[in-house]
């Protein structure tokens, strides 16, 4: 068995063999293996080339990007996705405009752990993807199960523009699968998790697990609910979502991160915009509560959706 | 030590008082004894979190909060239990917020280090390292528009927290607003799993004072005569126009980044070396040395500071716990304004 962690530790370990060009830098990375164990006993295996960072986030990104124009694909671990904000300018006003601006690719990899844990707080439970994705010139990946952590930080670093991986925390020692796997989807083709004819959830990340449980539990009332797991938020897949939508006639966008704007209003927008007709019921949304994350778990099983809040929305939808 | 920016017209420092030392040792004696019940609590799996100690940090932090002032501003960072106290927040809000009662500070909405009450001088420290430097420069800039003098601004960080963006704008800032900031930087020699040969490469974080303008010190951490005179300098300096006083202490981190954390990594040398010496220990030592009050003394002392302890702990867990029903969800201070 190998874990949603182990996945990537190991993806990290074929960029470094399969490409010299590829190097990890980032806090703690080194000797120790991260906070989380992403890069353990990486940096005795590539002996130079993982690399301990100060605690500089603007200067760890920035200098991803110079690398990056020099010819290197550099892979840069925030210790959690919350700390990417003080790198926020070197992301979405150097890499991302870099290629538009100069025709030079900038080919870096930025993973973010991310989202919501138990007693994690209001800054080390971030889900920054639409922050991310908000900005032209950014690819921003969710890779929602073991198989997809895996072959999409693959994709990620063979890419030769910035991707932001957003990285489940909650998944890393949760999520568990056979084997690595032997092949993979393209890039920026979702998923379809479940089969439905009902209704559609169309989630990412960790909330794609919240989505089937609430399916399975609405299965049991007699309900078929499609689950639809986008995979990478940007490029979003919107064929498939419609695809889906055109099946069931019912929306339901699922998100884990803050209320406004984001990845849901986006997928409510273009099934609005291109789907109108397919729709059978106003599209629904539902994402974590407008407020900060909560420390205390009492606030926290209530501020994220879950499968008992996804189930309820989805009956909702379903009686409309 | 000090290293001046400036030519040097200061008197030398004047050795702390009994009384004082006295004083201070029993706020670091309160906290060890507060953080070690707590610490015993995360084993039991009774909070939920992180528990981030400040074993061996104490005598630095409570040097800096004895000599601050209620109406001075003080952000504390990670392992300043010992200053928290001392400068003046209760027990119960340290107890209270590690263990999510409702009627902490933070509500269960925020926990562990990452409390205050900024109405009483006290800022709530975010996560993002190096944030609290340019706040409390903020703060301090405020006090001068509203003509409030006398006071100082104090706030800490570690090694690693000096290599952001934040402590160095912060710091220069403050030194162009020649704002009375005290900058107190704990060298414990590691940042997480990061030792200071990967952090920076001057030889002596102090020696940054005479870039940034602004005056510096260095202060042995785990010497607690040491720590109260050279903050008492740096405060009094910074209290009487000097403007920004960078203190750079050297020490170690006698416990585990946070609790979940074994320190493998620290070298066995530093353990060894002056720098791993316990404060609280070598305080207690001089105590008893100096005949400044008898072992009895020094004993009733932690069992009053472990019945203190003890007391608080079995208050709050009567106390309720955050409850999502009555939360009001709502992040904006101006009601009619939230959306939820
Ligand atoms: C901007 C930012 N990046 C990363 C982190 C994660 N982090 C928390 S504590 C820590 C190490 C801090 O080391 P140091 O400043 O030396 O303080 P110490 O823990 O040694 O007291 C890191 C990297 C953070 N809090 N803020
Ligand atoms: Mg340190």
């Amino acid at each position: 068995m190998i874990t949603y962690l182990e996945a990537i530790r190991e993806a990290q370990a074929r960029a470094l063999r399969d490409d010299p060009r590829v190097y990890i830098y980032g806090q703690d990375v080194g000797q120790f293996g991260g906070a989380f164990k992403a890069t353990k006993n990486l940096a005795e295996e590539f002996p130079g080339r993982v690399l301990d960072a100060p605690i500089s986030e603007d200067a760890i990104i920035g200098s991803a990007v110079g690398a990056a124009l020099e010819g290197m694909r550099p892979i840069v671990e925030m210790q959690f996705a919350d700390f990417s904000t003080v790198g926020l300018n070197q992301i979405v006003n150097h890499a991302a405009t870099m290629f538009w601006r100069t025709q030079t690719p900038c080919p870096i990899t930025v993973r973010l752990p991310s989202g919501g844990t138990a007693g994690a707080g209001p800054f080390h439970s971030q889900s920054m993807e639409a922050l991310y994705a908000h900005y032209p010139g950014t690819v921003v990946m969710t890779p929602a199960t073991v198989e997809d952590a895996y072959s999409m930080l693959l994709d990620a670093v063979a890419i030769d523009d910035p991707v932001i991986f957003c990285e489940h925390k909650y998944l890393y020692y949760h999520l568990k699968a056979e084997a690595l796997p032997s092949e993979a989807m393209p890039v920026g083709k979702a998923r379809l998790a479940r089969p439905g004819r009902d209704l559609s959830i169309v989630t990412y990340s960790a909330m794609v697990h919240e989505a089937l449980a609430a399916a399975a539990e609405l299965s049991a009332e007699g309900w078929e609910v499609e689950v639809v797991d986008l995979r990478t938020v940007k490029p979003l897949d919107t064929d498939t979502i419609l695809a889906s939508v055109a099946r069931t006639g019912r929306l339901l966008a699922v998100g884990e991160a803050f209320p406004w704007g984001g990845v849901t209003a986006e997928v409510v927008a273009r099934v609005a915009s291109e789907g109108f007709d397919l729709l059978d019921a106003p599209p629904r949304r539902l994402n974590s509560k407008d407020t900060p994350v909560p420390y205390h778990p009492n606030l926290w099983g209530t501020h994220r959706p879950t499968a008992r809040t996804i189930a309820s929305e989805a009956r909702q939808l379903l009686r409309v | 030590m000090v290293h001046p920016a400036e030519a040097d017209t200061r008197p030398a420092h004047s050795p702390a008082s009994p009384k004082l030392f006295l004083e201070t040792y029993r706020w670091m004696l309160l906290a060890r004894t507060a953080e070690e019940k707590i610490a015993n609590l995360y084993r039991s799996g009774k909070i939920v979190g992180g528990v981030f100690l400040g074993k061996g940090q104490e005598a630095l932090s409570a040097s800096l909060g004895v000599h601050l002032k209620p109406g001075d501003i003080f952000a504390p960072l990670i392992r300043d239990q010992a200053g928290r106290m001392a400068f003046g927040e209760s027990l119960l809000d340290y107890i209270r917020t590690y263990m999510g009662s409702r009627l902490g500070p933070m509500q269960g909405r925020d926990g562990n280090i990452h409390r205050g009450r900024p109405r009483e001088g006290m800022l709530a420290m975010i996560s993002h390292l190096g944030a609290m430097v340019p706040t409390v420069a903020g703060a301090l800039m405020a006090r001068r528009f509203k003509g409030i003098k006398g006071c100082v601004g104090a706030t800490c960080i570690g090694d690693g927290g000096t290599s952001t963006g934040a402590f160095h704008e912060g710091l220069n800032l403050a030194a162009v607003e020649r704002l009375p900031l005290v900058v107190v930087v704990a060298n414990n020699q590691y940042a997480y799993s990061t030792p200071n040969s990967r952090q920076f490469a001057c030889s002596d974080l102090v020696q940054r004072a005479v870039g940034y303008g602004v005056e510096g010190h260095s202060v042995d951490g785990t010497d607690l005569a040491d720590c109260l005179s050279v903050l008492g300098h740096a405060v009094e300096r910074a209290r009487s126009g000097h403007g920004p006083q960078l203190v750079v202490a050297s020490l170690l981190r006698l416990a585990g980044h946070g609790e979940h954390d074994d320190a493998h990594y620290i070298d066995p040398q530093l353990r060894k070396a002056a720098v791993g010496r316990d404060c609280l220990r070598l305080a207690e030592d001089e105590i008893l040395k100096r005949q400044w009050a008898a072992p009895a003394e020094v004993e009733a002392w932690h069992t009053a500071a472990q019945s203190q302890v003890e007391d608080a702990v079995a208050s709050t867990l009567r106390e309720p716990l955050p409850d999502p029903g009555e939360e009001t969800w709502q992040a904006l201070s101006t009601p009619h304004l939230n959306e939820g």
